[in-house]
């Protein structure tokens, strides 16, 4: 164990920018996802049928290949054809893409959900069909669909150990040259889940506090408890998120 | 959906000014294969406040939805003010199926409350009230606002602007939609079975602001109501609604005290026997 | 660029596709259904000594990556073939979700159900076999066979340990002949094509079953 102290030790900066480098990935690469889940989730509700067939298409694709392979074949395959991305770049594309496919089926769902009657009040008020969305329908959805959006961003936290597969120096890279110097393989793997389930929690937290904010103002609080929620994993019968299932 | 009107040769030129506010011409309405409206003819005066009784399902609500434009003919023309509705006319006199823009332009003249009341639950209570005035008419947010709370003082919720939807009662809630509508200043109020989703102890209050609206405005009215009392009380006309036709139409006075219909006697026996 | 060599690779990736990924995917799913159901009737028990360590151990497993829990896994039983760690591990990971979809759908069996067989004085395990479960599995099925799809879509991540899986084999076919686009286009189609329709029976049966 003291050899193992004494590695991270001497590698602690690593260590440190490492766990940075894994938060930066999540965060970007979440925020292309949902950037994509909007555009992708509004042209799937799209009257127009290219619009449609080509977001359901994007859609299907990229939830019907793996992340790893789609991860290996920007990182490894795309260079064969003449673009070299940065490895960062490849990681933040690829969970972007992957889950920006996901995150298109919830935003589409959530706004499906919320009853047609508020639709109709916002035509009884002569509201535009933009207004109708943007001021009645949206702000509605949305707070459907953060908790649903909590679950994605843990998803993609999860893969990105990835990164060390695509020779980035993240918090597994760096652990696995601990591991090696100190031969204490426990410790160096215990040591990264843990680091990964304070980051779990912290997302988890974050998130919290924005469905928290969306549900105020819908006027549906539940107080502080609901902070420390857990999250539940999607996909239990009924639950919309039954299609919007990932993985790990 | 909407076909050509029934009658092409209806005079689109002929606009000689009626007193009739809303006008069906021979409307259509199916869902499906299930025919709603059959060939229904009525109108209503500007300023009457007209009542539609009958079983559930006999296609009053889809008048008022077809007047509010969430559903379209599938024949016939509705018309408000002279204006077909449902269509509109071309540079050379005949008439098209609405557009838009068509619509929206005629919807201005009408209001809706719903029997689920719809406010919005994203918003407080005064900002369901200006919203529309703000964003659909232009209206300056200091003016609107003002109407806004003048409106809540007259349905007696003066000190809820700053609520939830969710934290209001059903019957509160129903009032705030009153005010709601009522603050886009419209021609056309329709009321849509306002108090069939209220708790028994919680009608009377709804009920009365709207005879306040009733005795003080004169908005044309279009109400589907099972409150045979409140109809009485307020409409000029009731009609009798069955299978999607009029069975019968007359002042209230004399459908409720003396029908002449043995359908109307039937339905008010069997209104009378569930109070 | 040689896109025949996706025809050359073909034959060792779908052979690694057949006796390595979908075997993986088969057996782990077992595993997964088998250990889901074990944590969501633990998760039932009237002793919180029983309920929060099943909690806690459920929740820490669903919060921590797969690839991490593979080398952790790898480490602790070095000793077993590193398919049997793989897959399970793979069934170790998902049964926490599955767990999930369980609970669900056994609170979705009324509670008059249970009244109904105190009333009856049916023991508490009889409950469970012949009256609970049998009608909670119509509600799991769809979430069950959702979590399936997307382990199919995990199993790569055997390759970290050494599991020879497809994506795997074709990486090594590709680097082998410099030949990385057509290998790994490879296996995304074979992906897709083994995912998308069953995904779509996934929705019909979700819809049949009136979810």
């Amino acid at each position: 164990m003291d050899t193992f102290f004494h590695q991270l030790d001497l590698v602690l900066p690593r260590f440190w920018s490492g766990v940075w480098l894994t938060v930066e990935a999540t965060l970007l690469g979440g925020a292309l996802a949902f950037v994509l889940s909007f555009v992708l989730g509004l042209m799937l509700r799209s009257e127009t049928l290219v619009l449609r067939g080509l977001a359901r298409f994007v859609v299907e694709f990229f939830r019907g290949t793996s992340i790893f392979v789609q991860l290996f074949f920007l990182f490894y395959a795309l260079p064969g054809l003449g673009f070299q991305l940065a490895p960062l770049f490849c990681g933040v594309l690829a969970f972007g893409l992957n889950y920006g496919a996901y995150g298109a089926e919830i935003v589409r769902g959530s706004i499906n959900s919320i009853p047609a009657p508020q639709w109709e009040a916002g035509v009884a008020l002569n509201m535009t069909a933009g207004q109708r969305m943007r001021r009645v329908i949206l702000p509605q959805a949305w707070a459907r669909m953060i908790p649903q959006f909590t679950n994605l961003l843990i998803q993609l936290l999860k893969d990105t150990p990835l990164l060390s597969l695509i020779l980035m120096a993240d918090v597994t890279y760096v652990m696995q040259q601990v591991r090696q110097a100190s031969g204490n393989s426990i410790a160096a793997y215990g040591l990264v889940l843990l680091v990964y389930l304070v980051l779990a929690y912290l997302l988890t937290l974050i998130m919290n506090l924005l469905e928290m904010q969306a549900k105020a103002k819908l006027g549906e609080g539940r107080g502080v408890r609901g902070l420390f929620t857990a999250r539940t994993a999607p996909g239990g019968a009924g639950s919309p998120g039954g299609e919007g299932v990932v993985g790990p | 959906m909407a076909t050509e009107p029934a009658n092409p040769e209806a005079d689109a030129s002929a606009t000689a000014p009626s007193a009739a506010c809303i006008k069906f011409d021979q409307v259509v309405k199916r869902f499906g294969s299930n025919t709603v409206l059959d060939h229904l003819d009525f109108s209503v005066d500007r300023g009457e406040r007209v009542t539609l009784i009958g079983p559930s399902g006999s296609g009053k609500t889809t008048i008022l939805r077809l007047l509010m434009t969430l559903e379209k003919v599938n024949d016939g023309v509705i018309w408000v003010d002279d204006e077909p509705f449902s269509h509109m006319r071309t540079p050379g006199g005949q008439l098209r199926p609405a557009n838009e823009k068509h619509l929206s332009a005629i919807r201005r003249k009408i209001g809706m409350v719903f029997q689920q009341f719809n406010l919005f639950p994203n918003m407080r209570v005064l900002q369901n009230i200006t919203e529309a005035p703000i964003h659909v008419l232009g209206q300056d947010r200091a003016k609107a606002e003002a109407r806004a709370r003048e409106l809540l003082e007259m349905v007696g919720l003066g000190d809820r602007a700053d609520a939830h939807p969710s934290q209001l009662s059903g019957g509160q809630q129903q009032r705030v939609a009153i005010a709601r509508a009522l603050a886009m200043d419209p021609e056309i109020l329709l009321l849509d079975e306002v108090t069939s989703a209220l708790d028994p102890e919680l009608v009377a209050d709804v009920l009365n602001v709207l005879r306040d609206v009733a005795r003080e405005t004169d908005i044309t009215m279009l109400i589907v109501t099972h409150e045979m009392q409140f109809a009485r009380d307020v409409s000029h006309r009731v009609l009798m609604f069955d299978h999607g036709r009029i069975v019968e139409s007359g002042p209230p006075d004399q459908i409720f005290g003396n029908p002449t219909e043995e359908r109307t006697q039937r339905f008010l026996r069997a209104v009378l026997e569930e109070r | 660029m040689n896109w025949s060599a996706m025809g050359d690779a073909f034959p060792s990736v779908i052979a690694a596709f057949f006796k390595v990924t979908l075997v993986s995917t088969v057996v782990g799913t077992a595993v997964a259904a088998a250990l889901g159901l074990v944590w969501a009737i633990l998760g039932r028990s009237r002793t919180r000594w029983v309920t929060v360590p099943v909690k806690v151990v459920v929740e820490f497993i669903r919060s921590t990556p797969l690839m991490i829990q593979l080398f952790a896994l790898w480490v602790l039983l070095g000793s077993l073939p590193t398919e049997v760690i793989g897959i399970a591990m793979l069934g170790i990971h998902f049964s926490t979700y599955m767990s999930e979809v369980y609970r669900a759908g056994i609170d979705a069996v009324p509670r008059g159900q249970w009244e109904a067989a105190t009333a009856l004085s049916l023991p508490r395990s009889h409950t469970w076999r012949a009256v609970i479960l049998p009608q909670a599995v119509r509600n799991v099925l769809p979430g069950l066979g959702n979590y399936a799809i997307a382990m199919f879509k995990y199993t790569p991540f055997l390759s970290v340990i050494g599991v020879g899986e497809m994506v795997r084999t074709a990486q090594d076919y590709g680097s082998n002949h410099f030949e990385y686009p057509p290998v790994f286009t490879l296996c995304g189609l074979i992906f897709l094509a083994a995912s998308y329709p069953t995904s779509l029976a996934m929705r019909k049966l979700e819809k049949r079953l009136g979810h």
